[in-house]
């Protein structure tokens, strides 16, 4: 981050005026503009939000909510914010608060130090919170406003229902100079309780613009190369990206693993800097192929790094990706596709399929009859063991006895999760299940056997 | 803050200071002199309350209205001045519980005990039932002398959320006590909810002396308007009274503004409640600074810009194509069966057909990838599962709907920067 590259540098002294303008009093004017600097391209939204907290001994509104997508930094604004202008603030992120007791210690403690969140009580109520509070800011009254910072407050809807309405009017519960700022990436509506509460003030942080995105990507570019290259190896990245994922943090990620793949034909010398065009049909099926494998997370980042060393192990890794394959009994594949063919068939359909002399189908009537949508956009229906028996003694090729050690591979079947039983488990006589694995992987495991499922789908006739 | 003479005072501490003040105003910091619109409640209110706090009358009341239109800030004006009558303030005690803070009758019984600071009183002492505790902490406060005792004041916020306490013990021995010729004691109740009535058990409600304060404002738009002046204006005893001259006379002309009325206006239809307005101009005062010591049209219309803004829209805006293109799958499915739930195999089909019929500028994308969108938007909540106890079901089946309006669609369309064009059309045509 020592060496900006040219693509940014007009932009920074475009903050650099920004943050001339933004003036707050009571605020020290130099740690503004440092502040400013190290947020890019969220000057808007730090201005906004400095007026909105006002001078350090004026009171805030009670709460406010900021929301706006994932990694368009809203609390890393609000805790540089808070950090680099001292200004008293408790920050707890809501995943880590399994009760609420845990969220009262944290706050307490930042506040009145640890000695304050002792006296709580084993299970703290909020009603001991709020006491707590009250007493200890009685004892030193706030000169600054106090920040409650929750991050992920989506958390909160699941605790206590009286907690989040509480929490917004804590000012006035408390009688201190205390603001709440929620952080969260839902939308205030789906917070509302049914009867209502003390409504927040909102607050949105866009998401970052295209070449905003190439900005900021492009601060952290590899001190070897000129940053010319990395802002088009970014430009790249974000032709193939940028239409499937706008996360900041995913995008940067994929950026970092990929670069020393565009670099190399500059390194073994096939190519030099300016043949863009070159490097660009080099790295894009690299990319293409990362989409489905490291950004699905199919293999981890380790493993793609792996990958990049040697080509070899690329196609290994390809076909280990694609789908996991289970390695089943035999007879089990059969149950499987019989499994398959009985959730995916409409019942009346089997004598069709799998009756040696079914009669004469009237076609016309047979095809003319289609549900309006097929099986495979509803999904699997249940049906009960005898028919798939029946279909499995169809389907499979030589005769087979029912013994216990084909039932049993059914119930091993339910416990790989490729199977489910439906309804309760008490129902002995005539149990009902689901399959529940997708068209792809039964493809795959009829292939193994030598079947052709497709031609017994009635969705496929 | 200076504390220097007006005369020393710097542009930057003038405006900060009337900031100060304006801003502790609208966080509702401070109760107005008097309630406005309000003068009938207030004056039935006092008399309740000046007749249990004087004449040791017991009394149970209601005060019931819609979130933000002042009950607690009625409240607080009856009690500041009931506070200030003098035989009252050493005699009347005053208990103020909260239905979001006190969860359950145990914790109510023991704050009850602590505002009247009795805990030493009652100390280790066990006691066999709920009514037995609290007649104990009322006998307490009996004076040894004459019949007379201390009067409580019970203020219980929110209401409604004692009623669903278990037996609704407490609601039930605190109007008992207000019924029978105990210790005088008032019990305020302050709920949004107009049918709180029906919540309460039978013996409970038959001891609630049926009293209701409604608080529905009634004001017109030219009242209206003089509120937010009064709101806006400084102080006659700001330091400075040059400034504070100026000031109120800026917000005198911004009122009369056409586009300033225009916004008042919108918010006065929207609701007249005093919080959402004060919620707005917090927003405007906030914007004033040095360099600009006036409040100006423009900070209104941002601030109203601000509060008007549709989040959802703001979320739609930040999507990416793909996650867009899933949206209006779902747009299409719902237009075609009628709002009918829809699972992600639907969606994808429907996402397949646009890309082979239509689609130039969006390229094929593998399924595990377009999941990876559809659960994007799940997370958002921008689509939700119809039941989400069946965990059975296989993500993909998952039977889901949209939370989206038709118009929000659309209107997010426009607004997304840089959209194809054949996502605009397939989005504005009529089937899928």
């Amino acid at each position: 981050m020592t060496r900006a590259p040219d693509v940014t540098r007009e932009q920074r002294g475009q903050t650099k005026r920004m943050s001339v303008r933004l003036q707050c009093p009571g605020y020290p004017e130099d740690t503004l503009r440092s502040l400013a600097d190290r947020l890019p391209c969220r000057d808007t939204q730090l201005e906004t939000l400095l007026q909105l907290m006002g001078q350090p001994d004026q009171y805030s509104y009670p709460s406010i909510f900021i929301y706006g997508h994932r990694a368009t930094g809203k609390s890393h604004v609000v805790l540089s914010v808070m950090k680099d202008l001292e200004l008293p603030h408790a920050s707890v992120d809501c995943v880590e608060c399994v009760s609420s007791g845990l969220l009262f210690h944290q706050v307490l403690s930042a506040f009145f130090g640890p000695d304050a969140a002792a006296l709580l009580p084993r299970c703290p109520s909020l009603s001991d919170f709020v006491r707590l509070y009250k007493q200890m800011s009685s004892n030193s009254p706030a000169t600054q406003t106090r920040y409650i910072i929750l991050d992920r407050a989506e958390r909160l809807r699941d605790m206590d229902f009286s907690l989040l309405p509480a929490l917004l009017r804590l000012q006035e519960l408390v009688s201190d100079n205390v603001t709440v700022i929620l952080l969260s990436e839902i939308v205030w509506e789906k917070f509302r309780p049914n009867t209502g509460c003390f409504e927040p003030l909102l607050f949105h942080f866009p998401d970052y613009s295209k070449a905003e995105l190439v900005q900021i990507l492009s601060w952290d570019h590899h001190p070897s190369y000129t940053p010319e290259l990395y802002a088009s190896y970014i430009n790249i990245l974000l032709g193939v990206f940028f239409s499937v994922c706008r996360d900041l943090r995913e995008l940067r990620h994929l950026a970092v693993l990929n670069f020393s793949k565009f670099c190399e034909p500059l390194e073994k010398g096939e190519a030099k800097e300016s043949d863009i065009h070159k490097l660009w049909k080099n790295i894009e099926p690299h990319l293409q192929r990362a989409m489905q494998t490291v950004y699905l997370r199919e293999v981890s980042s380790v493993q793609w790094e792996q990958q990049q060393m040697d080509e070899e192990a690329a196609t290994t890794l390809r076909v280990l990706s694609a789908h996991a394959h289970i390695e089943l009994p035999y007879y089990s594949k059969f149950l499987l596709i019989a499994a398959y063919l009985a959730s995916f068939n409409p019942a009346r359909t089997d004598r069709r399929f799998f009756l040696k002399s079914h009669g004469k189908i009237r076609k016309t009537n047979f095809l003319k009859k289609h549900e309006k949508t097929s099986n495979h956009l509803l999904g699997p229906k249940p049906f009960p063991l005898d028919r798939m028996m029946a279909i499995f003694y169809s389907v499979v090729d030589s005769r087979v006895a029912p013994t216990a050690s084909i039932f049993s591979q059914i119930s091993s079947l339910v416990t790989l999760q490729l199977l489910s039983q439906v309804g309760h488990d008490d129902q002995l006589d005539s149990p009902k299940y689901k399959c529940s694995v997708s068209l792809d992987f039964i493809l795959a495991i009829s292939r193994t056997v030598g079947f052709d499922v497709v031609k017994y789908l009635y969705d496929f006739l | 803050m200076s504390k220097r003479r007006s005369a020393a005072l710097t542009e930057a501490q003038r405006v900060s200071l009337a900031q100060t003040l304006l801003r502790e105003r609208l966080c509702h910091q401070k109760l107005p002199d008097r309630p406005v619109g309000l003068d009938s409640q207030y004056k039935h209110l006092l008399e309740l309350l000046r007749r249990t706090a004087v004449h040791g009358e017991s009394n149970s009341v209601l005060i019931v209205g819609p979130r933000g239109s002042g009950k607690t800030m009625l409240l607080g004006c009856v009690l500041r001045e009931l506070m200030s009558l003098k035989e009252v303030q050493k005699n009347v005690l005053l208990v103020e519980l909260n239905g979001l803070l006190q969860t359950d009758d145990k914790i109510a019984l023991k704050e009850i005990t602590r505002q009247l600071h009795l805990e030493n009183v009652v100390g280790d002492k066990v006691f066999g039932s709920f009514a037995e505790n609290l007649a104990f902490l009322l006998e307490a406060l009996k004076k040894g002398d004459k019949s007379s005792s201390r009067p409580v004041l019970f203020v219980l916020d929110e209401f409604d959320l004692f009623a669903h306490h278990k037996n609704q013990t407490l609601l039930y021995n605190l109007l008992d006590v207000s019924q029978s010729a105990q210790t005088p004691v008032a019990v305020l109740g302050l709920t949004c909810r107009l049918d709180v009535l029906e919540l309460l058990e039978k013996r409970v409600k038959s001891r609630f002396s049926h009293r209701q304060i409604h608080l529905f404002s009634s004001i017109s738009f030219a009242q209206y308007v003089d509120v937010v002046r009064a709101q806006l204006s400084l102080p006659p005893d700001f330091p400075d009274p040059k400034f504070s001259e100026e000031w109120n006379h800026s917000v005198t002309k911004l009122c009369e503004e056409k586009s300033v009325e225009e916004i008042l206006k919108r918010h006065f239809n929207a609701s007249k409640d005093f919080r959402s307005l004060h919620s707005l101009l917090f927003l405007a005062v906030s914007r004033v600074s040095v360099s600009r010591s006036t409040l100006c049209e423009a900070d209104l219309l941002e601030a109203s810009r601000l509060i008007s803004a549709d989040s959802k829209a703001n979320v739609l805006h930040g999507l990416s194509i793909l996650e867009l293109c899933l949206i209006i799958a779902m747009k299409h499915l719902n237009d075609t069966y009628d709002g009918e739930p829809f699972n992600f195999q639907m969606v994808h089909n429907e996402f397949k057909k646009f890309i082979q019929r239509k689609s130039h500028s969006i390229h094929k994308f593998e399924k595990p990838v377009v999941m990876k969108a559809f659960e994007h938007l799940l997370q958002l909540e921008l689509v939700r599962p119809v039941d989400s106890g069946v965990c059975k079901v296989q993500r993909e089946y998952q039977l889901m709907r949209l939370m989206l309006e038709h118009g929000q669609v659309m209107e997010a369309l426009q607004r997304y920067p840089q959209c194809p064009t054949d996502v605009k059309q397939w989005a504005l045509s009529a089937f899928g």
